[in-house]
């Protein structure tokens, strides 16, 4: 493990320092650039709809809602829900890490096709200014569901310039995915055959998949529902004989797929940082490698799972019931793999590590929590409730949120080529992870107890857990905004990483950190497994 | 005329992985459409279904005689389409440039036609709406079926202006010579792109002319 | 704004107020402990391995363990087998909890922005409250006049949405006497938090009382005749069969048979159907010449001229009985 550090590491040309120009930023073909740029904007993005969260706690304070009118509050969740899952969680991981590192982890110069890549950044960055734009000029009500006929004839907000926002974001998504699907295929590594890949490829892959076959179902869903909004051009209008519910099938066969979008990346993430953190080949590593692609599959035949009191078909409820228990069997089996592997391992609490294992204990409780919604009679009583909302947190924060983090402190020192303060991270992944069991674990019992979600006021005997959650809510919040700091702290002052810090397997950490703007000096070839942790130091260069 | 210098973009190892990419990324590219398309005619198969009378009345109102005849028009710019990737295979300048104006030519045709017959249903007053007037006793569903209509020949003639943007962006570098035996990836990329919107319109065409009209 | 009526104290789950409550609880008890023993297992695992396995020298190499088929099988096959029982077991009492038994004692609700209107076969109507008998199991027939609401009573633990355009019904045997949130679960624009009410189960006793002590209101079916009148109906739909419409009479509950060689059942669903959008499905044998009746008739009119309709059923079979 190479831990001296000469002074010309520092003056090295790499992609950073090639050259300082904005020009040079705002018009790189560079993957990771792009990868920077996307970290910027999704960040920006994120504290955008953190801060909407933080308005609806303080709103659930009191039983009684008198921080925000009703029409308010219901723009905040509305834009919440939008902002988090389509400006932030769908490209987080892929779009900042798959971006850095698939071209990288496969031995490659870039990806396929570079200037899609910085094509797929600006559309993002203009869905983004429309939907912003929808929002600072009056704000949109609808939920980020969009139900018919309320968002295509009632609505008296700004759906329209909202729905054309996603729409046009959801290219960027299709265009990333295009980009990572054809890159795995044509561009590894000599050596590296599909069973050598690193599972956080595998991951990207399927993930990719769900993007290419997911996102223009939804595209062409909110693209009707704008006609019919803008043009009368309508086929969700029970008055003209159409049927709402039609909408929901069309909107949900793409929104469930996507709650897969924003976990397998992360579940990718974890195989890497439990690897490298328990010293050893990821236990199982096909099962974990077809997993992934068994989620995907799997996840599209799911959807009437949000549908079973929509009127939906009885025996339709039932077919979605049992699909969705199989959905869940993949996503176990990995819990289990990642587990096997510390069995024997050598296993370091780093900052990574401590970011996985929360990962492991909330997704746990998350995925379990899914079986509850899956199981018929029990969803009757708890769908639109609470326990749906707590639910969901659960995998998107405590899992996908996790793995994001982990993820952007594991290859910190290799995409910014300094090292953080530990002692910080490790402050702020325990603070982050007390503050999200505050905030969600009460959530599960306000759902039990009826309390319904998108409620603005709320029957007092509920504000108790309300307060708890709007309480761990605010420790949360310090857990996210301590990185800002000690990682801008780390480019300012931190110490120099070498080329592999954590003495990790992996194409990425054969390069020097930041690696220059080709990737590689010399084109690597894989002669061997991937996390081949038990094999001598030197074939790990 | 055959450029000397390498057309393989810095990212590849070779020109073959090049054309593997290239044409990987175009299939992949056409899946997705399948599936844009698909939430549509996945729409319209729901609809049918339970209210074929009014379908049947509402595909009598379209003009089949101009929709045949736009359905030879883009067969024809297909086949101008692939001999343009033919002449683009030889390298023969002259040919990509005649083959790729007759392919917008005809594809301008049909959006003209497409026009014509849009200008038709405002005057019959068959747009979905308020202003909307149709005769029989079914006109109250009929408008689900013109929904359809302008939104599936809406979005397939909006791919449509983007292929002809394409195509007159190929036209202009085939003319410079860009394209030789030994490259001419872009113009068979295209190429594919033409067909798939081609192939949309087979679908269509039956779909909302023929199908509905004897359902 | 809520009932103070209705406010309790703190409790975990909301009272078991109808057959189906337990039930539910129960299995969701199970689902409890399946997951606290899953991740309890999990938990467990994890903390025992980085204590024993923590990382003791810089140098360490633990041996590489590629994976065990045996393992692998047993940790999908087991939670496969226990993930189908309770799909079975989530199935079979959801079955149970849609179907309604056939001598429900009907109310008909219509949702709209933002309130519930509920009437009573007996012509009672109720605002965002609904009064019921113990004991006895009760169907809702559901509509909303604009957008999709949902009818969620938590101690019942029932819920469904409601449709603008469609009928959707729910049902329930409530077992205690007392005062129960209803409250509209799905989003519905500005006022849905408060889009609330209750359901007041009273002693059967009691609710013979209340429903002689209100206002005295026509029946849901005596409406529906007026209106059946007024509207002129009556013209082409002759109990004898000799207008230009079908009788109606004993219509309601058989089949129909269409002009497209299709059969429908005649329930709610073609009843409304027939009066906003006639040539929908038209009855064989007759001409399509009825007029639409959109824009000219309420949903609480259709709710109440479906009544009428049902009631002419039993009418032909009180007549047949001699």
């Amino acid at each position: 493990m190479n831990t001296g550090i000469a002074a010309e590491e520092a003056v090295r040309p790499n992609y950073l320092n090639v050259n300082y120009s904005i020009r040079s930023w705002l018009l790189t073909t560079d993957h990771k650039r792009i990868a920077l740029l996307y970290l910027v904007s999704i960040s920006v993005f994120f504290a955008i709809g953190g801060a909407l969260a933080g308005m609806i706690r303080i709103n659930l304070l009191t039983p009684y809602g008198t921080f925000v009118q009703a029409e308010t509050y219901n723009k905040l969740f509305t834009m919440h829900g939008i902002t988090m899952i389509f400006f932030f969680l769908i490209p987080s991981i892929p779009a900042v890490l798959g971006n850095f590192l698939v071209p990288m982890m496969i031995g490659a110069r870039d990806l396929a096709f570079p200037r899609i890549n910085l094509l797929s950044w600006y559309v993002y960055i203009l869905g983004g200014t429309f939907t912003l734009v929808a929002a600072v000029s009056g704000g949109v009500d609808t939920g980020w569901t969009f139900y018919t006929p309320y968002s295509s004839t009632y609505a008296n907000t700004n759906v329209i310039m909202t729905a054309l926002g996603v729409f046009i974001t959801g290219f960027s998504s299709i265009l990333t995915g295009l980009n990572f699907v054809v890159t795995i295929h044509t561009m590894r590594a000599p050596g590296l055959t599909w069973s050598r890949l690193p599972l956080f490829i595998w991951a990207h892959y399927a993930t990719s998949l769900i993007f290419l076959l997911g996102t223009p179902v939804i595209a062409i869903t909110i693209l009707l529902v704008a006609l019919e909004r803008g043009l009368g051009i309508g086929i969700f209008n029970p008055a003209l004989g159409g049927d709402p519910l039609l909408f929901q099938h069309l909107f949900w066969f793409y929104s469930h797929p996507a709650v897969y979008i924003m976990i397998l990346p992360s579940m990718g993430v974890m195989s890497e940082l439990i690897a490298c953190f328990s010293r050893k080949r990821i236990f199982g590593y096909e099962f974990v490698a077809f997993s992934s692609l068994a989620i995907a599959i799997l996840g599209f035949l799911v959807w009437g799972h949000h549908m079973f009191v929509s009127s939906q078909s009885m025996y339709a409820g039932m077919v979605f019931s049992l699909l969705s228990f199989l959905v869940a069997i993949p996503s176990a089996i990995k819990v289990f793999n990642w587990t096997a592997t510390m069995y024997k391992g050598s296993i370091a609490l780093k900052t990574p590590m401590l970011y996985a294992i929360g990962f492991i204990g909330l997704f746990t409780i998350g995925g379990l929590t899914g079986i509850f919604l899956a199981t018929l009679a029990v969803d009757v009583h708890v769908h639109d409730t609470y326990f749906v909302v707590a639910h969901f947190h659960y995998i998107m924060v405590g899992g996908a949120i996790m793995g994001y983090l982990g993820g952007i402190h594991f290859w910190w020192p290799k995409i910014t080529g300094r090292l953080f303060s530990e002692a910080w991270g490790r402050i702020a992944a325990i603070t982050l992870f007390l503050g999200f069991n505050l905030t969600f674990f009460p959530q599960f019992i306000l759902g039990v107890m009826g309390m319904p979600r998108r409620y603005h006021v709320y029957p007092p005997e509920f504000q108790f857990l309300n307060v708890m959650s709007t309480a761990g809510s605010s420790i949360l919040a310090i857990g996210y905004v301590l990185p800002i700091f000690y990682l801008t702290w780390s480019l300012l002052k931190g110490a120099r990483a070498g080329v592999n810090p954590w003495g990790a397997t992996g194409l990425e950490w054969q390069t020097p950190s930041p690696p220059p703007t080709d990737n590689f000096e010399t084109p690597p070839h894989v002669p061997e497994e991937a996390y081949a942790y038990s094999l001598p130091e030197a074939s790990r260069g | 005329m055959a450029e000397l210098h390498s057309q393989v973009a810095h990212q590849f190892e070779n020109a073959e992985q090049q054309r593997e990419a290239s044409t990987l990324g175009i299939w992949a590219f056409l899946v997705t459409e399948i599936m844009f398309f698909g939430g549509l005619f996945a729409g319209f198969l729901v609809y049918i279904i339970g209210h074929a009378q009014a379908f049947a009345e509402g595909s009598k109102h379209l003009d089949l005689t101009l929709g045949t005849l736009n359905t030879v028009v883009l067969l024809g710019s297909s086949l101008t389409m692939a001999l343009a990737v033919r002449s683009a295979q030889q390298g023969n300048r002259n040919g990509q440039a005649l083959f790729l104006i007759l392919t917008i030519s005809l594809g301008l045709v049909f959006l003209g036609v497409k026009g014509v017959e849009y200008a038709h249903k405002f005057e019959q007053h068959l747009v979905p709406g308020a202003q909307f007037r149709m005769e029989g006793p079914h006109a109250q569903s009929a408008q689900l079926f013109f929904s359809f209509y302008f939104a599936m020949t809406g979005v397939h003639a909006l791919h449509m202006v983007v292929g002809i943007g394409l195509l007159s962006w190929l036209l202009v570098n085939a003319w410079r010579g860009k394209y030789t035996e030994e490259y001419f990836t872009p113009v068979e990329v295209s190429g594919l792109y033409w067909h798939f919107v081609d192939v949309v319109w087979i679908f269509l065409f039956p779909t909302l002319y023929l199908v509905a009209r004897h359902a | 704004m809520w009932p103070t009526s209705l406010q309790s104290v703190f409790r975990w789950f909301p009272e078991q107020a109808s057959t189906v409550a337990g039930q539910v609880d129960a299995l969701f008890l199970f689902l409890v402990a399946v997951t606290v023993v899953f991740s309890g297992l999990i938990f467990f695992l994890v903390f025992v391995f980085v204590v024993k396995f923590r990382r003791k020298a810089e140098d360490e190499r633990p041996q590489a363990i590629h994976g065990s088929l045996p393992l692998e099988l047993l940790w999908t096959i087991i939670p496969l087998g226990i993930t189908m029982v309770i799909f079975v077991w989530g199935a079979h009492l959801y079955f149970a909890m849609t179907v309604p038994p056939a001598a429900a004692m009907e109310v008909y609700v219509v949702g709209k922005q933002w309130m519930w209107r509920l009437q009573h076969p007996g012509g009672q109507r109720e605002i965002n409250e609904l009064h019921v008998p113990m004991n006895r199991p009760v169907k809702l027939t559901m509509t909303s006049e604009d957008v999709i609401h949902s009818f969620f009573v938590p101690a019942f633990r029932v819920k469904r949405d409601v449709v603008p355009g469609k009928y959707t019904s729910i049902w329930f045997q409530a077992t205690k006497p007392g005062e129960y949130y209803l409250f509209c679960s799905q989003y519905c624009g500005t006022s849905h938090a408060v889009m609330g009410g209750r359901i007041v189960v009273m002693e059967p006793a009691d609710y013979e009382r209340w429903l002689a002590g209100g206002v005295a209101a026509e029946s849901l079916a005596a409406a529906g005749e007026r209106l059946f009148t007024r509207l002129g109906c009556s013209t082409c739909h002759r109990a004898d069969g000799t207008g230009r419409g079908p009788s109606l009479v004993g219509k309601f509950g058989k089949t129909q048979r269409l002009t497209t060689g299709d059969s429908v059942p005649v329930d709610e669903t073609y009843v409304r159907e027939s009066i906003l959008n006639p040539q929908a499905k038209l009855a064989t044998g007759y001409a399509p010449i009825m007029p639409t009746f959109k824009g000219l008739v309420t949903e609480d009119g259709l709710l109440q001229l479906i009544a009428y309709i049902k009631s002419l059923k039993m009418e032909e079979k009180a007549q047949a009985t001699p």
